[in-house]
């Protein structure tokens, strides 16, 4: 009896183990339109709608908790807070120079003064934040039916979030900047200097840029904007001129090669609410 | 365990309703940059209290449950908690440890070997991922979290599924008295 008991323990074992393994090796090996993911889409739909509504259930529970979480961190946020200003106030300064100098150079090209408007944004709140560090995504209530698609930008009120990962009709997945798979190119502070920007990965929350000329005088405080298309053979996913961040700080190696420019990330992804995304994001090339 | 309709009714409720409360409140709130994360403490604590084989089940299922709608690897999550649960299990089995804090100790040791485990995976996977202190003090932090709720989390477990334990000495004094046997007092 008891060591029936002890095989029936020990197959369970086996079945389960060999069970996640095969799913691991059959998803990793698909593409994306693959047969798991496609369960994983279905699963999505399903339980998206019963997530939104467990989301507005616990929102007394994570207000409240999310007091005693703000009172902790209030003193630290204030510190930075007080920084940031500083560092804005000498920002405007030469921002108001720029932006004279902006508004005379858009009369002479008659460039499009609408924003990022011309780009479709569509307003979505998320409803679900990655549970782990390893992802770096998010939940969305809004999908394929609200004109949301693979692979549109996400902003917010502070800059570049994402992209859109995945989508179903009502709820699509986010990928954050900060995820291992983020890579996109970008120019850094006034003299506009070319690169690329990747997440630092093993430090959640730090992007990495990578000049394309390794002498580039990047400063600390350069704020980073995504180049958009530069190339129309090679579209850029995202539009131009949305900012990404801050370099926060320069760990400089043994001559310029081997410097490593860290960039802040413009949005709080850990109290990200809001989001639009961008469902038009080459509407400036098809103005054109 | 006696495991039964009621019983794997109610484990798949606690699995559901965790996961709802880690997705939608938990994993918001943060402190010191990280959130708790329920997940392991319930696979661990159901292995704990209902013994290894289901608690291999529950991890599994919970696993492949956070795999699902979040777009992650399929099969990570599912590896990890079976281990876990399995594990949490086993520890009960072999040495049925008695101490109130007993719990505590789990639930910190299946947190820390759900992250490791998590992380080893990753890299196997092939995620370019140097064991940063960030990385270091997250999970240290995430294991620190957990410790601290581990006692609640395992209180609530325990008390739904109480009723299908046949070996709770409570429940079996309780029977005791309520079935017409005699009270220690009567017997004295």
């Amino acid at each position: 009896m008891h060591d029936k008991a002890v095989r029936r323990r020990r197959a369970v074992l086996v079945v389960l183990v060999a069970a996640s393994l095969i799913l691991l090796t059959a998803y990793y090996g698909e593409s994306s339109d693959g047969r798991l993911h496609s369960i994983q889409r279905g699963a999505l739909g399903v339980l998206s709608p019963i997530q939104e509504g467990a989301s507005r259930v616990f929102k007394p529970v994570r207000d409240l908790f999310g007091w005693f979480g703000d009172t902790i961190d209030a003193k630290d946020q204030r510190d930075e807070a007080l920084e940031q200003r500083d560092e804005a106030r000498a920002q405007i300064a030469s921002m108001q120079q720029q932006l004279a100098e902006a508004k005379q150079r858009g009369e002479l090209n008659q460039a499009d003064q609408a924003g990022l408007s011309k780009y479709g944004p569509v307003d979505a709140r998320i409803f679900v934040h990655s549970p782990s560090n390893w992802y770096q995504r998010v939940t969305i209530n809004k999908g394929k039916s609200d004109g949301v698609s693979r692979g549109d930008p996400v902003i917010n009120g502070a800059g570049l979030v994402g992209k859109v990962e995945e989508t179903t009709g009502g709820s699509a997945i986010v990928t954050l900047i900060t995820d291992q798979s983020f890579a996109t190119s970008v120019v850094v502070g006034q003299q506009r200097f070319a690169g690329s920007i990747t997440p630092a990965i093993g430090a959640p929350g730090d992007l990495l840029f990578t000049p394309v000329d390794a002498t580039a005088n990047v400063r600390e405080g350069d704020f980073v904007y995504t180049a958009g298309t530069i190339d129309e053979e090679v579209e850029s996913r995202y539009p131009p001129a949305v900012q990404v961040g801050t370099v926060s700080r320069i760990d400089f190696g043994e001559g310029d090669l081997d410097k490593r420019i860290h960039v802040k990330p413009a949005a709080d992804f850990l109290r990200l609410d809001m989001l639009q995304v961008l469902t038009e994001p080459h509407a400036d090339l098809e103005a054109k | 365990m006696t495991l039964s309709g009621r019983s794997v009714l109610r484990l798949s409720l606690l699995g559901l309703f965790g996961w709802l409360l880690q997705i939608t409140a938990i994993s918001n709130v943060t402190i010191f940059g990280v959130p708790a994360d329920l997940i392991p403490l319930l696979v661990a604590f159901a292995g704990f209290i209902a013994g290894s084989t289901t608690g291999a089940v529950f991890g599994f299922s919970l696993g492949l449950l956070v795999d699902l709608p979040s777009f992650q690897t399929l099969g990570v999550n599912s590896l990890v908690f079976t281990a876990v649960g399995y594990g949490a299990g086993r520890i009960r089995e072999l040495r049925d440890p008695a101490h109130g804090l007993a719990p505590v100790a789990v639930g910190a040791a299946a947190t820390a070997i759900a992250a490791v485990g998590f992380a080893l995976l990753q890299f196997l996977l092939g995620v370019k991922a140097p064991v940063s202190l960030l990385l270091l003090r997250d999970t240290l932090m995430i294991v620190l979290l957990n410790t601290l709720i581990a006692l609640p989390v395992y209180a609530v477990m325990h008390r739904a599924l109480a009723s299908f334990l046949p070996d709770d000495p409570r429940r079996r004094r309780r029977r005791a008295y309520t079935t017409g046997g005699l009270s220690p007092l009567s017997r004295a």
